[in-house]
C-alpha cells in the first residue's frame, strides 16, 4: 500500500512551484519610482556614479570590478549587481524610506521571499539603517534593499501587507533598535520582556 | 489550563457563540522548549493561535558586538543546539568570506561530513520527539539509540556531544583520526537498514498516516510570503535547498537529491526529513571516498582578525532551513553588527495562519511537523 508514497520522491524542476510569477509584465508606475525612468530601458550598469539613495557608509568603493549582469535591472529601483563571492548576495539597492514598500511589491511580483529585516545603528552619522534581505526560492538569487532614516525619528513604512512574514521581523527590529514601522498592527515587544522600554542594539545603550 | 472565558451571546438568540483562551505552554511537552501559544478556541477548533516568543531570549546578537570574532565562535553552537555544526559553518563562512581566507579542501570535506552527521542526528531528535507528541513512545528510543552513535563519533574528534565548536576560521580545530573515519563508514552501513526499519515500523504505520496525511496543508505561496525554508518549504513542493541553490563549501562536488513532496501536509514534511537522512548518508559516503589529504587549517590566519569594512552574508542549509549570518564590520577587532537569520522564526510565523480552523490535536501535529527549536527563535 505504500508504493505510491515511495515513488513520490522526486525533485521538482525549478518553476514547478506556483510561487514564482517569473514575468514582471505590467508593473504599474507607482509613486516613489524615479520619475521619467523607463524600467525596461534601464541599462544594467554596476558602476553608475552618484546614487540617488542614501550614503552606503562603509560599503562604498568595495564593489569595483568587471561588469556583472544585473538580473533586476528592469525594475525601477536602483538595483546594482555585487560580487556574490565577496558579499554573499547578488544585487542590492539603496532606496528612500518611502520606497521600501514599493521595492517589496516589485520583489514580491518577481517571486522573491522575504528573508529577514534588521537594523544597523550608525551612531556617528546620526542615522539608522534598515536592511531588507530577500531570497528567491527557485532562482538562487539574493537581493538586499537598504534605507537610511534619521536616528532621532526612526520610522519606515511596514511591509506586512505585502509579506505577512515581515510582522515578526519588524517587531524584533522595533525591540532592538526602536525603529517604528508605520502601519504595523502590533509593535509590542516580541523577544524582550513585555514591559521593555529600552532598545539594546542601539550603540548608546548601556546595560 | 483554561485561563479565561469570554461569552458573547449571539444575535440570533440560539446557542451562544463561545470562545475561550487556551494557554499552551510555555512548559508544554509538545512545544519542545519554552514556547507559549495563546490559543483562542471554539470548542475543539482553533480560532486563532498566537505564538508568544522570547522566554529564552539571550540577546545573542548583542553578544556578537562585545567580543572578537573568535570569541563568538562558541555562541554559534548554542543558537540551534541541534545544528551546532551547520551554524558554526555559517559563522566561520562569513568571516572567511570577509577576510578572504582560503580553506584547505580536506577541511571543507570534513566540515561536510560532520555537518551531515549533525543533520541526521538533528532529524533523529525531531523524529523521536514528534512521534512522542503524537503518542508513540517507542520510536524515540530507536532514534536516540542511533543518534548516540553519531554523538560518540563527534565526541571523539571534538570532545563535545552537542555544542561542538569544531570549525575555525580557515579550517578545523584538529584533524580527524582513523577511528572517526572507520566509525563513520560503519555508521553509514548500519544506518541504512535502520532507515528501512524506521519506515516499516513507523512511516508505513496506518495510525501515523491517518494522523498526518492531509493535516495542516501549507502551500508554497504561504511559505514564500512568510519566508519559510527547509523541510517546510520542500514539503510544499519547492526544491529550495541552500546547498544546491546557493552552493557553499564543497557541496557542488557531491551527487545528492533534494527531496520534495508537493502535498504540503504534515506527512510531506515528515517524508522530506526521512528522505533527507538517506541523502545525508549518500553525501557522507561520497565525502569519505573522496576525502583528500593535506592540512586542515589555512596558513597564516591572524590570531586577531580585523575584517575590511562592509557587510557580508553567508547562508547555510541547517537541519531546519536556511540559516544566514549578516555581518557588518567597521574594521575593528569586534563586529559592528551581527544579525542571525534563523529558520525556525520564519517557519513558526506561518503557524497562526496555517492552524486557523484546525482541531487542537491536529494543530499540535502541525506544530511538531515544523520541527521547532525554541532557542533558535528566541536567540
Amino acid at each position: 500500500m505504500n508504493e505510491p508514497e515511495a515513488k513520490r520522491i522526486a525533485t521538482l524542476p525549478p518553476g514547478t512551484a506556483k510561487a514564482a510569477p517569473a514575468t514582471p509584465a505590467g508593473l504599474p508606475a507607482e509613486a516613489g519610482a524615479p520619475a521619467g525612468t523607463n524600467p525596461l530601458a534601464r541599462p544594467p550598469l554596476p558602476d553608475k556614479g552618484p546614487d540617488k539613495g542614501p550614503d552606503k557608509g562603509p560599503d562604498k568603493g568595495l564593489d569595483k570590478g568587471p561588469a556583472r549582469p544585473n538580473p533586476l535591472a528592469h525594475l525601477p529601483l536602483p538595483f546594482q549587481a555585487v560580487d556574490y563571492g565577496l558579499k554573499g548576495y547578488h544585487v542590492e539597492a539603496a532606496v528612500q524610506p518611502e520606497q521600501v514598500v514599493l521595492a517589496a511589491q516589485h520583489l514580491d511580483r518577481e517571486g522573491f521571499s522575504l528573508d529577514t529585516i534588521t537594523g544597523v545603528d550608525w551612531l556617528a552619522e546620526g542615522q539608522m539603517e534598515v536592511v531588507y534581505d530577500y531570497f528567491h526560492p527557485t532562482r538562487g538569487l539574493r537581493a538586499v534593499v537598504r534605507t537610511r532614516i534619521p536616528r532621532e525619528n526612526p520610522e519606515v513604512p511596514s511591509l506586512w501587507r505585502v509579506f505577512p512574514g515581515a510582522n515578526w521581523h519588524e517587531r524584533e527590529t522595533h525591540d532592538f533598535f526602536g525603529i517604528r514601522f508605520s502601519g504595523h498592527p502590533d509593535l509590542s515587544p516580541f523577544l524582550l520582556p513585555e514591559d521593555a522600554d529600552y532598545h539594546p542594539l542601539r550603540k548608546d545603550y548601556a546595560a | 489550563m483554561i485561563v479565561q472565558e469570554t461569552i458573547s451571546p449571539s444575535s440570533t438568540g440560539s446557542a451562544p457563540k463561545e470562545t475561550f483562551v487556551l494557554n499552551l505552554g510555555p512548559q508544554h511537552p509538545a512545544t519542545h522548549g519554552v514556547l507559549r501559544v495563546k490559543m483562542t478556541m471554539d470548542g475543539e477548533y482553533v480560532v486563532r493561535a498566537e505564538p508568544v516568543c522570547g522566554y529564552i531570549h539571550r540577546m545573542q546578537e548583542k553578544m556578537g558586538e562585545n567580543r572578537t570574532y573568535a570569541q563568538y565562535l562558541p555562541n554559534t553552537s548554542r543558537i540551534d543546539y541541534l545544528s551546532a555544526m551547520t551554524y558554526t559553518h555559517a559563522w566561520v563562512g562569513v568571516v572567511e568570506r570577509a577576510a578572504r581566507i582560503e580553506v584547505p579542501p580536506r577541511a571543507e570535506y570534513i566540515r561536510v561530513i560532520t555537518s551531515e552527521l549533525n543533520r541526521i542526528a538533528s532529524h533523529q531528535v525531531w523524529w523521536g520527539a514528534f512521534l512522542l507528541d503524537l503518542g508513540g513512545f517507542t520510536p524515540l528510543l530507536y532514534a536516540f539509540d542511533d543518534r548516540e552513535k553519531i554523538l560518540d563519533l563527534l565526541e571523539g574528534i571534538t570532545g563535545a556531544r552537542l555544542t561542538y565548536c569544531y570549525y575555525r576560521f580557515g579550517g578545523l580545530c584538529n584533524d580527524v583520526d582513523e577511528a572517526f573515519l572507520e566509525g563513520t563508514r560503519r555508521f553509514v552501513l548500519e544506518m541504512r537498514p535502520r532507515l528501512k526499519m524506521y519506515r516499516d515500523l513507523v512511516t508505513d504505520n496506518v495510525i501515523l498516516r491517518k494522523r498526518l496525511i492531509g493535516i495542516g496543508p501549507i502551500s508554497a505561496e504561504l511559505c514564500r510570503k512568510y519566508g519559510a525554508t527547509g523541510p517546510v518549504l520542500r514539503g510544499s513542493g519547492v526544491a529550495y535547498d541552500v546547498r544546491k541553490v546557493e552552493p557553499y563549501s564543497v557541496y557542488p562536488e557531491f551527487d545528492f537529491e533534494v527531496p520534495t513532496f508537493p502535498e504540503g501536509d504534515s506527512m510531506a514534511r515528515y517524508l522530506v526529513r526521512m528522505e533527507e537522512m538517506a541523502q545525508s548518508l549518500r553525501i557522507i559516503e561520497q565525502a569519505l571516498d573522496k576525502l583528500p589529504g593535506g592540512p586542515v587549517m589555512a596558513e597564516k590566519v591572524p590570531r586577531v582578525l580585523k575584517l575590511p569594512a562592509g557587510d557580508y552574508c553567508y547562508a547555510v542549509e541547517a537541519a531546519r532551513g536556511r540559516f544566514m549570518v549578516r555581518l557588518v564590520s567597521d574594521n575593528k577587532e569586534i563586529p559592528y553588527r551581527v544579525k542571525l537569520r534563523t529558520p525556525c522564526l520564519s517557519n513558526l510565523s506561518l503557524f497562526e495562519e496555517a492552524s486557523r480552523g484546525m482541531l487542537l490535536s491536529d494543530a499540535l501535529a502541525v506544530l511538531g511537523s515544523l520541527d521547532l527549536v525554541i532557542p533558535d527563535i528566541d536567540r
